[in-house]
This record gives structure tokens, C-alpha cells and sequence, in this order.
């Protein structure tokens, strides 16, 4: 087994998994989802390792990657909020709760803090539209949220 | 296994059970709000009490009622039935001393509110009652009989004569005929055929997909196997999207626990029928939810469309025929087995059989998940069941379909819910979603939001949609920014009608529908925003100048 020169065990770790899938092509997207979680986001390094690992060109390991919205080639901040967007948490409130964080983590949605304490996401819609406008934070469903709640939230963080 | 065996399990469990339940609703909505302390909370006191002979605590999916969470349904000793709303982790203490006839000041719901007593539950009938994670559970209330009597009882043909009968029609949005499709992939020749479970619920506003994989994933596990069986398959996916963490692990619980016990695998109940199945998790694009776009993400490319035909009946997963259909569309079938196709065909219209699951939400009273039979008056569900906007607001118009469909505007809440009339007034079914929205809604801004959706979404394929999206999105901007001219309104106008006719796949054709069904019905709103055309009146000028001279 050829090992990364980085000595890094998560690519093991990524290796056994591409086994487990019989390193098959149409495993990439799995593949893909486990390389995020163990290290967070795909780094350049990182595609091609599976590109050579499953012996996919590097144009279709990097494609598939920016194509879907789950997968993020940018390292993210310490603690995330993902503001819901569909449309119950829209017509709810969901925008104002986003201007809010905008304006006091002068980040729009989508970056980090300078310091990379935090991201500000948006999601087109979790399902959680019963008890919208719906935030999580750092993988936290919270339900009803108002601008007010966020804000507190993300002043413990700063 | 053996048909012996499933009536074993399910009279141990049936033996097992308790004389009092305290059914704890664990689904993603009530989790959000400490549902799992909820439930330790709620085992700990039963076990201080001393009540544990009698008092079971147990995790149950989606009760439906997720505006009101976390709920806590009880099931007494008598038969009566008792609903706890917006529990706190602290209230376990008084809802165990209420078992005892003590004071209890929790939230009682009504558990004979029109919210519960209007509904038909086929797809959700164990939804709120049996615990999601436990194949026994679902065994005693009747699970995997279906498949039992589809593998011994019947050909593959009946089967797909029987669903044919049933007048069931694909729950994703489109409504074509479950039967008819199941027919052509079964016709198909090939070696090798898939079933395909279409969970990429991505219609901002919806959930419904999302409950039933959530409470019950065994029943749309056993409606697959039955697929398969009757169009020849014996492989399955479930494609579910990544946002839904909850549905995907309690799927990966369900899928061991029936390979355990040989409901899936090979040699099913001592039968020839061989039946896998993967879950293959999305990664968040709304165009998967178009078949061959979704069949392209199962394969591990980027989730694009391709021209149809051929159609996936024929060419669909590698090349071969592939039934894809929706989640609820499966939780149908293991029902329409068991109960027969004619109690099936007697819910609904003529042409929109049995009953249909929507996600109610937005500007309503009572937010949640219903189950309804086709055919009901929108108002029913919205005024009866939804109880109408909150803070005494009026409802403007109830938008379906998503960025699919259309705007309903509150003078047609007397149209039945089904198929045909909703395409009628400007809207479609869709899957479900059904957003209320009050007058202090404005729907140029709605249009916009569904324009952008449909923007960042588009996969870039074909030019119609990518390029229209875009410039649709812009023009609505304009509109809305009092930018914009009559003229603007007519360039939007024409652009709708050219995407929707030369777009490749669904996102692309209906994503004008917003903004259309929006212009019909609350053109005023766009118009107020309209400046007088400068160029327009100048020009007019210079010709008299010109006539004068």
C-alpha cells in the first residue's frame, strides 16, 4: 500500500474506505464525503491523491468536487452557522437573521473570518421547515431562531 | 425466514409490549430541541417511580405536528390518548406523575384537533407510533407481509397489474403512472436491472420524504424489494441527500437489521428473489432530483441531466433498465399489497388516487406534516387543519410545487388537491411542499427568491436555463429595485416562455412557473414597481418633432 509522503494517517484512514469501495469510480462521491470529514475540507493535495488512488483523471475528481454544493475546497472557520434558506424559514425571517450576522461578523455568506474563528453558511433547505427559521450551529439543529438569538450565539464564539 | 418466523417476532413483540407508552417523538425537527434528553429524562423518571413493568418509553418517528415540538404522545392503560406539547427535558417528572394521577402543567395538545382527525394515513401510519430503529417493531405492525405474499403468492405481472389498479401516481411531482412505469422496465430485456429510490428531497419547504425515512424506513425498504421483484431487478439505491444525517443512519440501521434477519440479501423468504441495497448520499444539488441527473450522481459523476429518451425504463443506470421512483411513492406500495388495490383506488378523484403527504409551513398556524386523501378543498387543509395565518393575518395565496410550481391565490382555496387541478390553476402537485404565505407577503420578492434558487442551481448544462436563469434573475432584481420599465416586464415575460420551451431537463422548464403563476395572478404588484418608460416618451417626442417639421 502506498502511503502518502506526508506521513499523515487520515490518508490511510481515506484509503481503507476507497478499499472498502472496491476503489470503484462510481465511489467517488462517498470517497468525497469521507476525504471532507476527515479533514475538513479538499485541498488540492487531497483531490489528486484520489484521483491517483482510484484511477480517475484529476478533471473528473475536481469537477464532481466543485459541482456539488456539500463539498468545500476552503478551509472553514472553528465554529459554523448555517443559516436555513428554503423557502418556510425565508418567509419567516431567515434573511433578516443572516443580515444580522453579516453585519456584526462583517463576513457575507459563504466566508470565514479573517481570524478563522467562524463561517457563515446558508443551505438551500434542511427539512426542518416545522420549526423555521431553523440555524445550526456547528451541526446543532436550533428551531425558531430570531436575529437576536444568532447574534448571541455567535458573540460566544468571537 | 419464514413466513412462521415473521409471526413469531411479531407476537413476541406484541407479548412484549407494556400496558402504558410514552411515545417520544425523535425526529429531526423535535431532536433539535433536546428530544434525546427528553427521552433519558422521561426513562429515568419511569425507573424512579418504580413503573417500568408498565410504562414503556419509547423513541418514535415524526407525530407530524413539528410547529407544536417536541411532543410527547401517551398511550394509557384505558385506550385513551394524551399529547404533550413543547416539552421541556425538566417536565419528564410531571408527565411520569400524571401517569399516576398527579398535577401535570405541560401543553396538552388535542389529540381529535382537525390537524389529526382530518387525515388518512397510509404512508404515515406508523410514523409517531413504532420505534424507527427496531425491525420488530415494524414487524408487528404487519411489516414485511407485503413482500411475504408478493414472493409466494404472486407472479411479477400481477404485481405490476395490481399497483396498474391501484391508479397510484408517482409521488415525486410529475404524477406519471406507477404502474405504467414499473410495466415498461419489466418489458425492458436486460440481464441486469436497478431500482432506484429517488430521497433527494431538494424543494426548499419541504420535508415530507424526510419523515417518512426518518419514522419508518422499512416500509419504503420492503416497497423496493417488492420493485424489484416485479420488474426483475436485484439491486437497489437509496439516493438521499446529505443534509438529512438522521434518515441516513436510521436507513443504515434498517438495511443491517434486515440483512440480519435475510429480508434482504439472497434467497428471501426461501425464494429464488435476490434483492441488495446501497445508499448512495447526495451532496447537495437540487438538479439531482431529475432522474437521469440523479442517476449520473449514483454513478459518481457530476449530477447533470442527459435528453430523454432514452428513458431510464429502458437505458438508465451503466446502460441498463433502471426503475427510479420516489420515496413516498414506495411507502405506498407494502399497503396497496396487503390491503388490495381497490381499497387503494377508494381515496381521492378519478384520476388522483389514495392520499398524499404535504410539509405545511410558513405563515400558519399550525406548522407540520399531513397526510390528506386527493381530492380534499385547500382551504380545508389550511383553514381547518392549519388553522389559517397566525396574528390574525389573511392568507394571500399557498404556494406548491417549490421552484417548480406556482402560486395559489387565496380565491381558489375551494380547489380540490389533486394532480389535474392544481396544473389548471398555474401550479403542479409537486411532492409536497405547501408553503403558506400571508398578505403581508410580497410576491415579486418570492419570485425573485424561487429565480435565484433556480440560478444557483441550474447545472450549467444547456444555455436556455443557465443563461436564462440568470437573466430572469436579474430582470426581477431590476423589478424589484423600481428600476425596471414596461418594457423589462415583456423581455421577462418572453424569457419565461423561452426556457420553459428549450430547457433540457424539468429544472430548467418549470423554473419559469414562479414568476409566471405570480404575474397571473398578482400582476399589480409588478406594475406598482414599474417606472414610466423615459425612452419611450422620448422617442414618441421626436417623432411628433419630426411630424411637425
Amino acid at each position: 500500500m502506498m502511503r502518502h509522503a506526508s506521513g499523515d494517517k487520515r490518508f490511510k484512514i481515506l484509503e481503507v474506505h476507497m478499499k472498502k469501495h472496491q476503489f470503484r469510480h462510481d465511489a467517488l462521491i462517498e470517497v468525497l464525503h469521507k476525504a471532507q470529514e476527515l479533514f475538513g475540507y479538499l485541498e488540492d493535495d487531497l483531490l489528486l491523491f484520489i484521483s491517483h488512488k482510484l484511477k480517475l483523471p484529476p478533471s473528473r475528481v475536481y469537477g464532481v468536487a466543485t459541482f456539488y454544493h456539500f463539498f468545500t475546497l476552503k478551509p472553514q472557520g472553528e465554529h459554523t452557522c448555517v443559516v436555513c434558506l428554503g423557502t418556510a424559514c425565508y418567509v419567516k425571517g431567515a434573511e433578516k437573521i443572516i443580515a444580522a450576522v453579516q453585519q456584526k461578523a462583517k463576513i457575507l455568506p459563504g466566508e470565514t473570518t479573517p481570524d478563522h474563528k467562524f463561517s457563515l453558511l446558508t443551505a438551500r433547505c434542511i427539512g426542518a421547515c416545522g420549526i423555521a427559521p431553523a440555524v445550526v450551529y456547528d451541526g446543532q439543529v436550533a428551531p425558531k431562531q430570531t436575529p437576536e438569538q444568532a447574534l448571541k450565539k455567535i458573540n460566544d464564539w468571537m | 425466514m419464514q413466513l412462521d418466523d415473521l409471526n413469531t417476532i411479531a407476537q413476541r413483540e406484541k407479548a412484549a409490549t407494556k400496558k402504558v407508552c410514552l411515545r417520544t417523538c425523535m425526529s429531526a425537527g423535535c431532536m433539535s430541541s433536546r428530544a434525546d434528553v427528553i427521552r433519558k429524562n422521561l426513562e429515568a423518571e419511569v425507573k424512579a417511580h418504580g413503573l417500568d413493568p408498565d410504562v414503556e418509553v419509547r423513541r418514535v418517528g415524526c407525530m407530524g405536528f413539528c410547529g407544536q415540538g417536541p411532543l410527547v404522545g401517551v398511550d394509557r392503560e384505558d385506550g385513551g390518548h394524551e399529547l404533550f406539547e413543547f416539552v421541556k427535558p425538566e417536565d419528564a417528572t410531571a408527565i411520569v406523575n400524571s401517569l399516576k394521577g398527579g398535577k401535570c402543567e405541560v401543553a396538552r395538545g388535542d389529540p381529535n384537533h382537525p390537524f389529526f382527525a382530518k387525515q388518512v394515513k397510509i404512508v404515515r401510519a406508523n410514523g409517531g407510533i413504532i420505534d424507527p430503529e427496531s425491525i420488530e417493531d415494524y414487524i408487528a405492525a404487519g411489516g414485511y407481509q407485503s413482500l411475504h405474499q408478493v414472493l409466494t403468492e404472486m407472479k411479477p405481472a400481477e404485481v405490476v397489474e395490481a399497483i396498474t389498479k391501484s391508479g397510484l401516481r408517482g409521488r415525486g411531482g410529475a404524477g406519471f403512472p406507477t404502474g405504467l412505469k414499473w410495466g415498461t422496465v419489466a418489458k425492458s430485456a436486460g440481464a441486469k436491472k436497478y431500482v432506484v429510490c429517488n430521497g433527494d428531497e431538494g424543494d426548499p419547504g419541504a420535508f415530507m420524504d424526510r419523515s417518512v425515512l426518518e419514522s419508518d424506513p422499512h416500509l419504503v425498504l420492503e416497497g423496493m424489494a417488492i420493485a424489484a421483484y416485479a420488474v426483475g431487478a436485484d439491486q437497489g439505491f437509496l439516493y438521499v441527500r446529505a443534509e438529512y444525517p438522521l434518515a441516513i443512519s436510521r436507513l443504515q440501521i434498517a438495511i443491517k437489521q434486515a440483512k440480519a434477519l435475510g429480508l434482504i440479501g439472497g434467497g428471501i423468504f426461501e425464494t429464488p428473489f435476490v434483492f441488495n441495497v446501497d445508499i448512495r448520499i447526495g451532496a447537495g444539488a437540487f438538479v439531482c432530483g431529475e432522474e437521469t441527473a440523479l442517476m449520473a450522481s449514483v454513478e459518481g459523476k457530476r449530477g447533470t441531466p442527459r435528453p430523454r429518451p432514452p428513458f431510464p425504463a429502458e437505458s438508465g443506470l451503466w446502460g441498463c433498465p433502471t426503475l427510479i421512483n420516489n420515496v413516498e411513492t414506495f411507502a405506498n406500495i407494502a399497503p396497496i399489497v396487503s390491503k388490495g388495490a381497490d381499497w387503494y383506488a377508494s381515496f381521492g378523484t378519478e384520476k388522483s388516487k389514495g392520499t398524499k403527504v404535504f410539509a405545511l409551513t410558513g405563515k400558519i398556524s399550525n406548522n407540520g406534516l399531513i397526510e390528506v386523501p386527493m381530492g380534499i378543498p385547500l382551504r380545508q387543509i389550511v383553514e381547518e387543519m392549519g388553522g389559517g395565518a397566525p396574528d390574525g393575518r389573511k392568507i394571500k395565496s399557498v404556494q406548491t410545487g417549490g421552484p417548480s410550481g406556482g402560486c395559489i391565490p387565496a380565491q381558489y382555496l375551494d380547489t380540490p388537491v389533486d394532480y389535474e387541478s392544481l396544473t389548471k390553476l398555474g401550479s403542479i402537485m409537486g411532492s409536497g411542499g405547501m408553503v403558506v404565505m400571508d398578505d403581508t407577503t410580497n410576491m415579486v420578492e418570492i419570485a425573485k427568491f424561487y429565480m435565484e434558487f433556480c440560478m444557483d442551481e441550474s447545472c450549467g448544462k444547456c444555455i436556455p436555463c443557465r443563461a436564462g436563469t440568470t437573466q430572469m434573475f436579474h430582470l426581477l432584481e431590476k423589478i424589484a429595485q423600481r428600476r425596471a420599465t414596461a418594457r423589462d416586464l415583456a423581455k421577462l415575460e418572453e424569457l419565461c416562455d423561452m426556457v420553459r420551451h428549450t430547457s433540457l431537463c424539468g429544472l430548467g422548464q418549470t423554473a419559469p412557473n414562479p414568476v409566471m403563476s405570480t404575474l397571473r395572478y398578482f400582476r399589480n404588484e409588478y406594475e406598482e414597481l414599474l417606472q414610466p418608460d423615459e425612452f419611450a416618451q422620448c422617442s414618441q417626442g421626436a417623432a411628433k418633432t419630426i411630424a411637425a417639421t
